[in-house]
């Protein structure tokens, strides 16, 4: 799969070794206040202006540290709209962010296409088509379940049909990732054609485009806790995703039992994915972008690579949703047209940048 | 190293989807040697180095093969310590990554640290003289991307250097290269096989085979039909039957090495 080669032909940061990993040690500490800043700020952002201070109050009265720092609890309103409203949906985001970007960049290297992002094997529309279906049957509540089933679903499937081909090769498995992806993608649209009516209608819509607008603490624990186990897992695979760089024989010849770690690092990838997508719908460009973006400032290798995209990643769906919330208030659009909206423009500098430095 | 055997690799067969790739195949290299594994267009060189390198993912043994270097059974090894003792260069290994050369040699440490850790000053000093050995210094910031055919193959070999190896193999490292470069690789491998490194090379170029290497291994239809020290190899007996074209031996008048001149048969 070599669709475009310009990004390929990107120079290598022009640091030296020296500044390299001196700003490599720096890096991570910055991204994650960032973060954290991020976070803070985009809870105060929202038709009801609140202070940085009242956040801070807010989440010391929940962490059960508001006495000890001798703090007055908030309002019953204003805590509500913190803890309760903005608080688990700026989590979500960030969550369902730094996930994508860490999958992006893992699915980027392990079928070394640059083209590559989370749903490359077909996991968003899959997610969709079992979304779908539960919200047109009327039981929305069932629809995390559903989305992580379609989604698991629809890459077990594409690797049967890459198996079904002969050996698994990387150009294989995408190729049928694609086909069982536009399989799902035309039973998706069969069945809101059909049947879809009025608020199901926006309801499906809007989870079709991607978005974290009813997001609940019970999001934030299952994105949350997804990216914190399999992320974390996924991020110390660094030396194994560095070893695919030449390619299998290389990575082989490195010492790396290639198919096993092919098969973990993507079962890893598909259940983060999964479990993303069940919370969000499926949230476009940010796992295509970001591991770009991020390259453009570390380099190719892994270890720094993997935890700053998750950072990264997290702050940059933070933002994009308070956009979101924010732009058009009080109408609200789907995540998912506002990472669109900057990520198409930002793939198309990459593009420009890479022809402009090869 | 005591062991002055090096490499030997018998009864080697192999098999991709019932085709006979490798018939019976045995490679002698001697220790601190370079041996050219010679052969036309798919006598199985390539197949050869990456069944011996442990890394052939298509097909499957016929037998299992004797692989003994330095008294270890290459095949019996873990993956990860015959990534140590052995490195293979193939043709052509590319990437789509905006990768240093730096960083692209350092990948050859993979084996040697544990799959968790950075790079250690031990790491970069090992990387940095292996770019050292493959005259491929003043390229250690450049981007993978913007090398020229012969800079970047110099890279691969100092990849394949930082793995530290005690047998090295290389899949026509001469390959689209000029004259100057690959005279240049030639060199490297005349002096790895001075520090003491096994070498095993598939080559095309016949004269730089008999130029540079101490033995030769010649393969056609996966079956070796020469071998010896390269002054019984390279004669018009040997190989006019092989390759289809008339040979003639000169000598160099300089070297005394052999240099052959083709006509079609």
């Amino acid at each position: 799969m070599s669709r475009t080669s310009s990004l390929s032909e990107r120079r290598a940061s022009p640091s030296g070794p020296g500044t390299r990993s001196a700003r490599g040690a720096l890096a991570l500490p910055a991204a994650a206040l960032v973060l954290v800043l991020s976070i803070g700020v985009a809870v105060t952002i929202g038709p009801a202006d609140l202070a940085l201070s009242e956040v801070g109050r807010s989440l010391a009265t929940h962490l059960g540290v508001d006495g000890l720092l001798g703090l007055e609890p908030l309002s019953a309103l204003r805590d509500g709209m913190v803890w309760q409203l903005r608080m688990p949906r700026i989590l979500t985001a960030a969550a369902v962010g730094a996930g994508l970007a860490l999958c992006g960049a893992v699915m980027q290297s392990l079928t070394r296409n640059p083209l590559a992002d989370p749903y490359l094997l077909g996991l968003s529309s899959g997610a969709s088509l079992g979304a779908v279906l539960v919200l047109l049957a009327g039981v929305p509540l069932l629809l995390p379940v559903a989305a992580f089933v379609g989604a698991v679903g629809a890459l077990a499937l594409a690797l049967s049909l890459a198996g079904a081909l002969g050996a698994i090769t990387p150009t294989r498995t995408v190729l049928a990732g694609l086909a069982i992806s536009q399989l799902c993608a035309a039973a998706v649209s069969f069945v809101i054609f059909w049947s879809a009516k009025g608020d199901a209608f926006r309801e499906v819509l809007s989870w079709l485009m991607g978005s974290v607008a009813s997001a609940t603490w019970t999001s934030v624990a299952i994105a949350g806790g997804a990216v914190l186990v399999l992320g974390t897992l996924l991020a110390l695979t660094g030396s194994v995703l560095d070893a695919f760089t030449f390619g299998d024989t290389a990575a082989a010849a490195l010492g790396v039992p290639v198919n096993r770690a092919r098969w973990i690092l993507l079962i890893g990838v598909a259940l983060l994915t999964g479990a993303l997508v069940s919370q969000s719908g499926s949230i476009g460009f940010v796992g295509l972008i970001l591991p770009h973006a991020v390259r453009l400032f570390t380099g190719a290798r892994h270890r720094l690579l993997l935890p700053l995209s998750a950072l990264a990643g997290a702050s940059f769906l933070v933002w994009a949703d308070t956009l979101a919330r924010t732009v058009f208030e009080p109408r609200e659009l789907p995540v998912g047209i506002v990472t669109a909206a900057i990520g198409a423009p930002v793939f198309a500098v990459l593009l420009w940048r890479g022809r402009a430095g090869a | 190293m005591s062991d002055r055997t090096g490499l030997g690799a018998r009864g080697v067969s192999w098999d991709i989807d019932g085709r006979l790739i490798l018939d019976d195949v045995e490679v002698l290299a001697p220790v601190g040697s370079v041996t050219g594994l010679l052969g036309p267009n798919g006598s199985g060189k390539s197949t050869l180095l990456r069944v011996l390198a442990g890394v052939q993912a298509a097909g499957r043994a016929v037998v299992p093969p004797t692989t003994a270097f330095g008294g270890a059974d290459l095949a019996a090894l873990p993956r990860r310590e015959r990534a140590r003792v052995l490195a293979l260069v193939e043709q052509d290994a590319a990437t789509d990554l905006p990768l240093s050369v730096l960083d692209a040699v350092l990948l050859g440490r993979i084996p040697h640290r544990s799959l968790l850790a950075g790079d250690s000053d031990a790491d970069r000093a090992a990387a940095h003289a292996a770019l050292d050995a493959a005259g491929a210094k003043e390229l250690a910031d450049r981007g993978v991307g913007t090398l020229s055919g012969g800079e970047r193959q110099r890279v691969h070999m100092a990849r394949a250097l930082a793995q530290q190896p005690r047998l090295l193999l290389l899949d026509e490292p001469t390959n689209h290269l000029d004259i100057a470069a690959q005279l240049h690789a030639m060199r490297v491998l005349r002096d790895l096989a001075a520090d003491g490194v096994t070498v095993v090379a598939a080559l095309h170029d016949l004269n730089l085979a008999a130029s540079t290497c101490d033995h030769l291994v010649l393969l056609d239809h996966g079956r070796v039909v020469a071998a010896g020290p390269v002054g019984e190899v390279l004669v018009p007996e040997v190989l006019e039957p092989v390759y289809g074209v008339r040979v003639d031996v000169l000598t160099h008048p300089r070297t005394g090495r052999p240099v052959l001149s083709f006509e079609r048969g």
